[in-house]
């Protein structure tokens, strides 16, 4: 199938950006790397009458540390993510997930921003996000703000984004040394979207958990917190019982979707294998 | 010329020898000519709008505003195709009783599957044809769908097209006789109900073709992605009533066919009739979602078998059920029953035992047509053999390897014939087996399996032996009425040059065809393979033939390169014995230089005496007429089918938590007969084999109740890829044919025939010591996860 006719316009300033989705009276559609919108265009599931391409706004971009923050641009792109020495320190979580994405070609073009705004909840960043208390730095023609994680993924495919907004960067609370992640997922050929995902994160000075954040993923119609299973961790040695307990309580976190191809029982029973070969893995290293 | 065929010790002895296609590197480099890259002068493009419902009577059609769009040239519904074009009926007269209601480019008054193409939008642009296209309003009225193949056999049950008394297209039945009296005195009977999914082709270049009507001469020209461009040459010609002559079908560079590319398509009509009307080029590619509801599908079989087999182990008799979905119709013009009558013919085929019955019926339902792919009918009834075999030899207590020494037929029992009536000139399964035992190190894999086995680890071995049909005779659909040749043709031209240019009618999809036809030439003209040409595809320039299909190219089509070879060779040395003054017998050509057959001294090139046969015929004594170009034909007349067999074995290791399945080590072992190319026939396994574990693993169209395909995207429907396939090992037995000269039988097909059934194997016997059973390809996670009671 061939595209409906667009218009396209390719400002350079996030002001700009902004301004050119205005002008089309609502039938806009930003474009980051495309590489979930150019098939749905050709598809013809979406026919935005123009195309903003905000792929060379300069302001979009950049990786750095800043008051304990990470900030990555909404441009940075899934291959940085897997190669950036700062994701790999302060967001390990991404890093360890952005393999999984997908596949190289696709790695090099998609973006954070549009694996955040598309909010598929079968991708792996918008799941590691929220397990990283993540916050979302939006701007529109009503000004800036910035909404954590937690909120902003709110249903299948919507977030918190209003028509016109435009995500600028997200806000990562830098993790340090004294955090152990780990990330895996059950899909049937390498790069396809994932039956289930996990990923854990822990801070255990000692051999007791202090803190435990668990985020899944294509088990609900958003990336999940599965804060039953956290608790059921927290205060307690990683061993057999403990993690048997985290399992159990994913029933509680989780609220996969039913289809013939994968029974909602299905996704959960995955869930709760990937959760238990993580933390069975980390409980070896520890 | 005095060496074997085979023989690698001789100048330009190509046959046998691994050489790299020619073509290949044209493909690579991206000078591929495909259907989809021509463009020609005033060229527009068609469009569909498809139904979206599985079974619905067409109440009205509104094509006003979308006649009034952008670039809009025609906009066409089938009332106005169908004066254009006559209906065709997709039966054959040897399958008795069989019906199928007719056919037309466009629907008049009835969609019979969800995607059925409807209407059709010719435009400047393949985009403004879509535009239009969205702006036709049809109403739809919904009629029942049959989508279930048992409700659909009920008496009174609602009929998938009107045209037709009941839902019934074809049914047959074999029975040697006795079969209760044996399976009540056998000492163990197995049984189990299988069930395949369907697939489909996926070929990387989808469905395309370009029609060319000009006015003027009262000619067609049809530039298609097609494996049979005589047979569509004749369709064509018939059904829209231009004289054969008149109609050229061109078949330019092909991205796989598997099969798929050789039916009637719907779209592939109505584009033939656009450009009847519209005066001009007419070009339309399926696109991939369009190749998800209009290629053909495959297998949708639902077998129930037994198998008797006596206290030793001895299989004693079979008896299957099959029953199998096609489409609203049957498929033209080969029809969707060749599959099921493959599956009822060739259960068993590996075994000695001779008592079995079988019923086959083939059920209309509101789904795409299902018809020939790769290894049709073969993965089906492998793997119901296969499975049965594995089930037997558990209850009888016997390896499976055991088994099988024990009741394959012995290599020196040939000629024999099957229970079925298959006749069998020579085949090797024992030796097969007997090298695959060893290639695989079967017992340490055992002694592996179970070290491993305590550890928690579930690793699986499976064990496949299959026969594959090649060769095709027209006992195949010739006899049924079908205008489809069993014959080659070649012509073969000695060039001003000394060159050799060989016009053949079998066809290269990416096999290599083209590479093997050269090798031939070469080897039995006597010259370099960097001097032959070879030509397929055109049927304005190639003599009629079957092209390719069947497994047949390599057996038949090189037969007839062969043949016309050694005629032309012949014809060389008349020649060259006029010019030299000597006699033909006492002359040779070798290396593209005709040599003293004794010493073997040069006493002229062939460049040489085709200069003066074309340049100084004055110089030749008279009388001399020097035939430097022949025409020959070759048709198969010794046995119907050339059979081949081989046995495949498939290593896995079952993660018994996930469901997933990692395919550690694949290995074939086949009997092709001759070898041409090696390379090319490794290939050619390795690819059916990949293909054959998609079956197993990944690739099924999803159905939901009311006929709608739910997963048709290659997001969805997953296609094998490289990160999860195997190391594939090939080994050989060469038996030739004794049919023909060259000895050669088909190899395209035997890796997709028994990769799915080894697979199926490996996975029960990973299985076995938890208590899972499995007998359903594909073997999705969610299936063995409950086989397994995980879920
Ligand atoms: C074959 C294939 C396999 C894939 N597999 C996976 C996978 O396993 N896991 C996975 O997570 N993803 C997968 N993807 C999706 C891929 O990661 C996409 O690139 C990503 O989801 C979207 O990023 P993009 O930059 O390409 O966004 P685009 O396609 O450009 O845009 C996607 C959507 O986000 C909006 N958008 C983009 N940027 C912004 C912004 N800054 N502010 C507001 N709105 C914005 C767009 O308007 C659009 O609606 C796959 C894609 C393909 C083609």
């Amino acid at each position: 199938m061939k595209a409906r006719a667009f218009d396209y316009a390719r400002p350079a300033s996030v002001a700009e950006a902004l301004t050119a989705f205005e002008q089309a009276d609502g039938d806009a559609s930003y474009i980051a790397g495309g590489q979930s919108l150019v098939p749905a265009l050709a598809l013809r599931l979406q026919a935005p009458a123009r195309l903003v391409d905000i792929a060379h706004i300069a302001e979009l971009r950049g990786i750095a540390v800043e008051e304990g923050w990470l900030r990555l641009g909404a441009l940075t792109r899934h291959v940085e993510l897997h190669d950036h020495p700062l994701v790999a320190t302060h967001a390990p979580l991404l890093a360890l997930a952005a393999p999984h994405v997908a596949h190289p070609a696709i790695r090099n073009r998609g973006t954070l921003g549009g694996s955040v705004a598309l909010a598929d909840p079968a991708a792996e960043f918008p799941a590691m996000l929220l397990a990283m208390d993540a916050e979302m730095e939006i701007t529109g023609p009503e000004g800036s703000r910035r909404v954590p994680a937690g909120d902003f993924f709110q249903d299948l495919y919507q977030t918190a984004l209003e028509p016109g907004e435009l995500l600028v960067a997200l806000h990562i609370p830098a993790a340090g040394p004294g955090h152990r992640c780990a990330f895996d997922e059950i899909a049937r050929r390498r790069g396809d979207y994932a039956l289930a995902g996990c990923g854990v994160m822990l801070t255990m000075p000692g051999d007791i958990v202090d803190e435990a954040r668990i985020a899944c993923l294509a088990v609900g119609s958003t990336p999940l917190r599965a804060r039953a299973a956290e608790a059921a961790l927290i205060g307690r040695r990683l061993d057999p019982d403990s993690i048997r307990k985290a399992q159990s309580a994913l029933a509680d976190d989780l609220d996969p979707p039913d289809d013939a191809e994968v029974p909602a029982a299905m996704r959960l029973h995955l869930a709760r294998v990937l959760l238990g070969r993580l933390l069975g893995g980390m409980a070896e290293a520890a | 010329m005095n060496a074997p065929l085979g023989s690698l010790d001789r100048p330009n002895s190509y046959i046998g020898r691994s050489v790299p296609r020619p073509n290949a590197k044209r493909l690579l480099a991206g000078r591929g000519r495909y259907v989809t890259d021509l463009v020609l002068p005033r060229m527009l493009h068609a469009a569909f709008l498809r139904s979206p419902y599985a079974h619905a009577r067409i109440a009205s059609i509104d094509t006003e505003a979308a006649r009034a769009m952008p670039g809009v040239r025609l906009v066409a519904t089938g009332a106005d195709l169908a004066g254009l074009c006559t209906p065709w009926t997709g039966t054959l007269d040897h399958f008795k009783g069989m019906k199928s209601a007719p056919q037309l480019p466009l629907p008049l008054e009835e969609v019979l599957w969800s995607g059925q193409a409807v209407v059709a939008v010719v435009a400047d642009s393949r985009a403004q044809a879509e535009d239009a296209a969205e702006a036709i309003l049809v109403e739809f009225e919904e009629l029942p769908p049959v989508t279930d193949i048992d409700a659909a056999r009920t008496p009174g049950a609602d009929r998938a097209a009107s045209g037709i008394e009941d839902n019934l297209c074809f049914r047959t039945r074999l029975d040697t006789g006795g079969l209760d009296a044996i399976f009540a005195g056998a000492a163990h009977v197995v049984e189990e109900e299988f069930h395949f999914g369907r697939h489909t082709a996926v070929t990387l270049e989808p469905r395309a073709i370009l029609a060319d009507w000009d006015a003027g001469e009262g000619k067609l020209t049809v530039h298609h992605a097609t494996q049979t461009p005589y047979q569509f040459q004749d369709l064509y010609s018939r059904h829209f009533g231009i004289a054969e002559a008149s109609v050229r079908v061109i078949a330019p560079d092909i991205g796989g066919s598997f099969g798929m590319k050789l039916h009637v398509y719907h779209e592939d009509m109505a584009v033939i009739g656009l450009a009847l009307m519209c005066r001009r080029p007419v070009k339309y590619v399926a696109d991939r979602m369009e190749s998800f509801v209009s290629d053909i599908h495959a297998r949708d079989h639902r077998v129930r078998a037994r198998m008797a087999v006596d206290a030793e182990g001895t299989i004693l008799a079979m008896d299957v059920d099959d029953v199998t979905a096609i489409g609203a119709f049957s498929t033209y013009p080969r029809t969707s029953a060749v599959e099921g009558n493959q599956v009822v013919r060739l259960m068993g085929a590996p075994y000695r035992f001779r008592n079995y019955r079988a019923e086959l019926s083939v059920v209309f339902q509101n789904k795409v047509q299902t018809s020939q792919y790769r290894a049709v009918g073969h993965p089906v009834a492998c793997a119901v053999t296969e499975r049965m075999v594995d089930l037997a030899a558990a209850r009888a207590g016997l390896d499976p390897v055991a088994m099988r020494e024990k009741n394959l037929i012995p290599d020196e029992a040939y000629p024999c014939d099957s229970p079925t009536g298959y006749k069998f000139e020579a085949l090797s399964h024992q030796a097969c087996l007997a090298k695959l035992k060893a290639l695989i190190e079967y017992d340490a894999l055992r002694a592996e399996q179970a070290a491993l086995r305590a550890r928690g680890i579930h690793r699986g071995i499976g064990i496949a032996s299959f026969v594959e049909i090649s060769n095709p005779s027209p006992a195949f659909y010739g006899i049924g009425g079908a205008r489809i040749s069993a014959q080659d043709g070649a012509t073969l031209s000695i060039t001003p040059s000394g060159e050799v240019r060989c016009l053949i009618s079998v066809t290269e999809q990416g096999q290599g065809t083209e590479t093997i036809i050269g090798q031939i030439v070469a080897d039995q003209l006597g010259v370099a393979r960097e001097k032959v040409r070879v030509v397929t595809g055109d049927t304005e320039t190639t003599p009629h033939g079957g092209a390719t299909w069947a497994c047949r190219g390599a057996g038949i089509g090189g037969e007839t390169a062969l043949q016309a070879a050694r005629r032309l060779r012949d014809n060389v040395l008349a020649l060259a014995a006029a010019i030299l003054q000597a006699s033909p017998g006492q002359l040779d050509l070798r290396d593209g230089r005709i040599v003293d057959a004794m010493g073997g001294a040069e006493r002229i090139s062939l460049a040489e005496v085709a200069r003066i046969a074309y340049f100084r015929s004055d110089t030749l004594p008279p009388d001399t007429n020097a035939q430097l170009s022949i025409t020959h034909h070759y048709a198969p007349q010794g046995y119907p089918f050339a059979f081949t067999n081989g046995v495949q074995g498939c290593h896995v290791e079952l993660d018994t938590d996930t469901g997933l399945v990692k395919i550690l080590r694949h290995w074939v072992v086949e009997d092709c007969g001759r070898i041409i190319n090696p390379l090319l026939v490794d290939e050619q396994v390795r690819g059916g084999v990949v293909q054959g574990l998609g079956a197993a693993f990944f690739e099924e169209c999803r159905y939901d109740a009311g006929g709608q395909l739910t997963n048709g995207s290659l997001a969805d429907y997953l296609v094998p890829m490289a990160c999860e396939m195997p190391d594939i090992v090939v080994g050989h037995v060469e038996t030739p044919t004794a049919d023909t000269v060259l000895g050669a039988k088909g190899c395209g097909e035997a890796g997709t025939a028994a990769a799915s059934a080894a697979a199926l194997n490996a996975v029960n016997d990973a299985m076995a010591p938890l208590g899972g059973r499995i007998a359903q390809i594909p073997m999705t996670p969610a299936r063995l996860l409950k086989s397994l009671g995980k879920i």
